[in-house]
């Protein structure tokens, strides 16, 4: 059986539609990455997932979402046990303003482990894990935020491991950072992946060729097409996927990058409808504020 | 010469300009009360009591007002910071729809306004209405309720300013909102409460008029909280409406005594803030 699955998800956001037509089926113990141009809704689908997107106002979300089987937007349902299963990574580091080793024991000590040796125990391991523990060993009483952001973003993801979620949802964890510490980050998640189901959203295509066993596309709030890497990278069914894979320098290159003359040179030879895409996306940007 | 240059340097010669006048002000005020309350600057004035004719010119001290000021000021500090950080949590938009806590915020707002007059006189007028004399509780409710809207508005701009993500980080590990607000929003938004605390604190400690109904005035230092209790902008007020030089010059010195302690109260809540800002996520 899978460990998520989505049917017809659709999200508004007042009476605009931000994401529609997702189905998606996730198994466990791979890596799924999820990719698009910036703002189409990958985010967003992300924070269906751990029903953090509830949090926001005017937010509409309807479909099925079932994990184990079992649908998670029931009125029954234990959010707090639900995101403690569902890990989330985000974009920025986030690290909470505490100690390091307090950033790691204050999930457990909401779950109700109190206990210093376990808490000991536990920070450890998984500072191990994310290859943190040789480099703050020493200075665990300090503030998290003292770290750099490679390894504030590797404090994150063992505060995220140390509840022991079931699958970690990572929201272009690396995008923030350097080479080096992407790198890392992505070294670790390719390990972890043998005891957790990931869910990574990404635009950049090469990580999402390095990192995944499975691939879903989203384009303007659309979900396009899901499926095994080799099928969505090779052989696409659909025309903005094949668009979008081949289109990578220009798509992919972000905002920074936008005016360099190369992007420029490629933005001519471009089909013109996607670039008429492109315009439109940028609009509903705008309006979602997304 | 460029005109984008100009203009620079146009602006930032009013900025300073503006800083200076204020800095200088500020000076302008310790300098002359200083420079005219030094000389009747004495031990005595901050242990003793006034005794028998200090109004006129005659020994004795101001540590009623001293005293005074500070059971005034704490008191109505602590009420206001216990009536406060509910309202400012209730206020974000985890708790309260956000239109909602706007029209709540408008009102703080049209009371931070509300010149502290109003506050004496509104308490004075409940109090008349108990049967109450002025005394060391009705100065401290009339200062809860100045101190009120500016703690609020202050400590929910600071709790406003956390970062939404900091607060996903900690609900997708799991924790309710309750966890959330009270370990995670709280600590990083903890040295702005303590600025909150410390505006609201400088603004009880040196008001007058919202206290001279109040709280009254007394020669002792007050035993309970219903005896009359001396405040020191009060005390600076009666002594400069006295015709004796002497007992003037007195006025400049608890004024002088009134400065000391706010500064150093601020400067001590700075090095404390500084303490805890470490742990701030920026």
């Amino acid at each position: 059986m899978c460990h998520i699955t989505v049917e017809n998800l659709k999200v508004s956001y007042r009476d605009h539609v931000v994401l529609k037509n997702v189905n998606l089926e996730i198994p466990h113990n791979n890596i799924t990455v999820i990719i698009g141009p910036s703002g189409c809704g990958k985010t967003t689908l992300l924070k269906c997932l751990n029903r953090l997107l509830e949090l926001q106002e005017d937010v509409k979300i309807s479909g099925t979402v079932l994990m184990d089987g079992v649908s998670i937007y029931e009125p029954e349902t234990d959010v707090t046990e639900l995101r403690k299963k569902m890990g989330l990574l985000a974009q920025r580091p986030y690290p909470l303003p505490m100690s390091i080793y307090d950033n790691i024991a204050y999930g457990l000590r909401i779950h109700g482990i109190k206990k210093k040796k376990i808490l000991d125990e536990i920070v450890e391991r998984n500072l191990k894990a994310v290859g943190l523990w040789e480099e703050v060993k020493t200075r665990l009483k300090n503030p998290a935020s003292s770290l750099s952001i490679g390894q504030q973003q590797r404090l994150c993801l063992a505060r995220c491991l140390a509840v022991s979620p079931e699958v970690i949802l990572c929201d272009e964890p690396t995008s923030s950072l350097d080479p080096f510490s992407a790198q890392k980050i992505e070294e670790t998640l390719l390990e972890l992946k043998k005891e957790y189901t990931i869910v990574l959203v990404t635009h950049n295509l090469r990580r999402a060729r390095r990192l995944a066993d499975y691939v879903g596309f989203i384009f303007l709030g659309e979900f396009i097409e899901y499926g095994k890497k080799t099928d969505i990278f090779e052989n696409p069914t659909d025309e903005r996927t094949r668009a979008y894979i081949s289109g990578e320098s220009y798509l992919d290159s972000g905002p920074a990058d936008e005016h360099a003359p190369t992007a420029k040179r490629k933005d001519q030879h471009m089909n013109p409808d996607l670039i008429i895409e492109r315009k439109k996306e940028k609009k509903v940007l705008e309006i979602t504020g997304i | 010469m460029k005109w984008s240059h100009f203009e620079e340097n146009v602006f930032k010669t009013l900025m300073v300009a503006a800083t200076l006048v204020i800095l200088g002000s500020l000076l302008a005020v310790i300098c002359v009360v200083l420079f005219k309350g030094v000389r009747a600057l004495s031990l005595s004035m901050i242990t003793q009591t006034p005794k028998g004719g200090y109004y006129l010119g005659k020994e004795g001290g101001i540590l009623n007002a001293i005293i005074g000021s500070l059971y005034l000021a704490f008191g109505a500090t602590s009420c206001s910071l216990l009536l406060s950080l509910p309202i400012a949590f209730y206020l974000q938009k985890e708790y309260l729809n956000p239109r909602a806590a706007n029209l709540v915020r408008l009102s703080l707002d049209v009371l931070w306004g509300v010149p502290s007059i109003i506050y004496g006189v509104f308490g004075f007028t409940i109090m008349l209405y108990l049967g109450l004399r002025a005394s060391l509780l009705g100065g401290v409710v009339a200062l809860t309720f100045l101190e009120l809207p500016i703690m609020v508005r202050a400590v929910d701009e600071v709790l406003k300013m956390v970062p939404h993500q900091l607060k996903e980080a900690s609900y997708s590990l799991g924790a309710t909102r309750f966890e959330t607000m009270f370990t995670v929003v709280s600590r990083q938004a903890l040295p702005g409460m303590m600025s909150a605390v410390i505006l609201a604190f400088g603004r009880g400690i040196g008001d007058a008029a919202s206290i001279l109904f109040t709280a009254g005035y007394s020669d002792h230092i007050p035993h309970s909280v219903f005896d009359p209790a001396a405040s020191l902008p009060l005390a600076v007020f009666f002594q400069l409406g006295t015709p004796f030089p002497e007992v003037q010059e007195r006025a400049y010195a608890s004024a002088v005594i009134l400065l000391v302690m706010v500064l150093l109260l601020t400067v001590s809540s700075r090095v404390l803030t500084k303490r805890v800002a470490r742990y701030v996520v920026r």
